[in-house]
């Protein structure tokens, strides 16, 4: 049954697991690092700038991908009543907060010397902050609200209100004039970064998956043990 | 095969993921004007007077026409249909070149000239090389 998992068994599995992803994250990431700054070439236009690349889109990547799975695991969790979700999202939610900020930061940092301005109230960028404070908030629930049945209904409540965004950011750049550039990469037609540049972007986005994978690990078992101490064995 | 609580509750997160996408849908539509980060010069032909306050005109910086002296920079933003003449004296970023993209926040004195506070400078999605960027061009 999905609904009650044994915790003896998961925590087998989860507390032995970070030592490998720390190792292969470590690995991709050197690889990826090594590809970005060295081996990548310069742009044409902004030359070494468009290294920022390599870890603001990936960032941006990853904080999508996270809060649509604690959005998707929460609505599920809450309509079928299954407490592990609602760990699972729990334990997503900081990485996914700590991506967000990353992608917000690079690019101020990729915008004044390429735009000239660290901030415009453009479309894409506000509403990246709104992911964010939606974060700031389905994290803040968890501390608020002790009781579970409580923060469960609250924090899915908040992580659909927050899923709305998550299209506007994607289709900002094309609905409306703004200074953020359209996507470069389109699943239906060709991409716009040329295919030296893809490939470190692409090694960097599953170093920054592997980390993300890594923060989870670290906070799901602190959650099952929680539990454990608890005495139950069932989750 | 569910219980009447699970269909309960299935519906509920329906009934409020469709108000939120309609409402949100009707905010933005009628927030369009704030949403967009900048107006195209064909917007500005079409305004019926002149707006005292703040704007950004966005577009492409036609091919020959900047012109600068000591402290005067002007150049013409195009969209390809109308064209809007732009002076500004500051320092310009990197990427502001002839035929790129750009962003001006200023005052607009007449349909014609605007005279420019701010100049942000827009790129596009293009990330390549400048070799292929070199051999792209000789085609």
């Amino acid at each position: 049954m999905i609904k009650y998992f044994e915790v003896n068994k998961i925590f087998s599995i989860t507390s032995k697991a970070p030592k490998y992803v720390l190792i292969l994250f470590i690995v991709v990431l050197t690889i990826g690092l090594i590809e970005s700054l060295i081996f990548s070439p310069e742009d044409y236009k902004q030359s070494h700038s468009v290294r920022i690349m390599y870890v603001h889109v990936p960032a941006a990547w990853i904080t999508l991908g996270i809060f649509s799975s604690i959005t998707f695991l929460s609505t599920i969790g809450y309509i079928f009543k299954i407490k592990n979700f609602f760990l699972i999202s729990k334990s997503l939610a900081p990485s996914g907060l700590i991506f967000n900020i990353i992608a917000l930061v690079t690019g101020a940092i990729w915008g004044k010397p390429t735009w000239g301005t660290w901030w415009a109230w453009d479309a894409r960028i506000t509403s990246m902050l709104i992911l964010a404070l939606f974060y700031v908030m389905y994290l803040l629930a968890w501390r608020i609200y002790q009781n579970d049945d409580k923060v469960y209904k609250v924090t899915s409540l908040i992580t659909i209100i927050g899923i709305i965004n998550v299209p506007i950011i994607k289709y900002s750049v094309d609905w409306w004039n703004t200074l953020h550039q359209p996507a470069s990469i389109n699943i239906l037609s060709k991409s716009t970064i040329h295919s030296s540049m893809l490939f470190p972007l692409m090694i960097m986005t599953a170093a920054f998956a592997l980390f993300s994978l890594l923060i989870f690990l670290m906070k799901y078992n602190t959650e099952l043990i929680k539990i454990k101490n608890k005495g139950l064995d069932r989750l | 095969m569910y219980g009447r609580k699970v269909k309960l509750r299935f519906f509920f997160v329906i009934a409020i993921l469709v108000t939120l996408i309609l409402s949100s849908f009707l905010i933005l539509r009628s927030l369009e004007e704030n949403v967009i980060y900048f107006q195209s010069p064909s917007d500005i032909k079409n305004f019926a007077e002149l707006e005292k306050k703040k704007i950004r005109i966005g577009g492409m910086v036609k091919k020959n026409s900047i012109s600068a002296d000591a402290n005067e920079i002007s150049f013409i933003i195009t969209d390809f249909k109308n064209e809007i003449n732009v002076s500004y004296s500051g320092v310009v970023p990197n990427l502001f070149e002839e035929g790129k993209g750009v962003v001006a926040e200023g005052i607009l004195k007449d349909k014609n000239y605007f005279l420019a506070s701010k100049i942000l400078a827009k790129h596009d999605e293009n990330y390549m090389p400048p070799e292929v960027k070199a051999a792209l061009e000789e085609k």
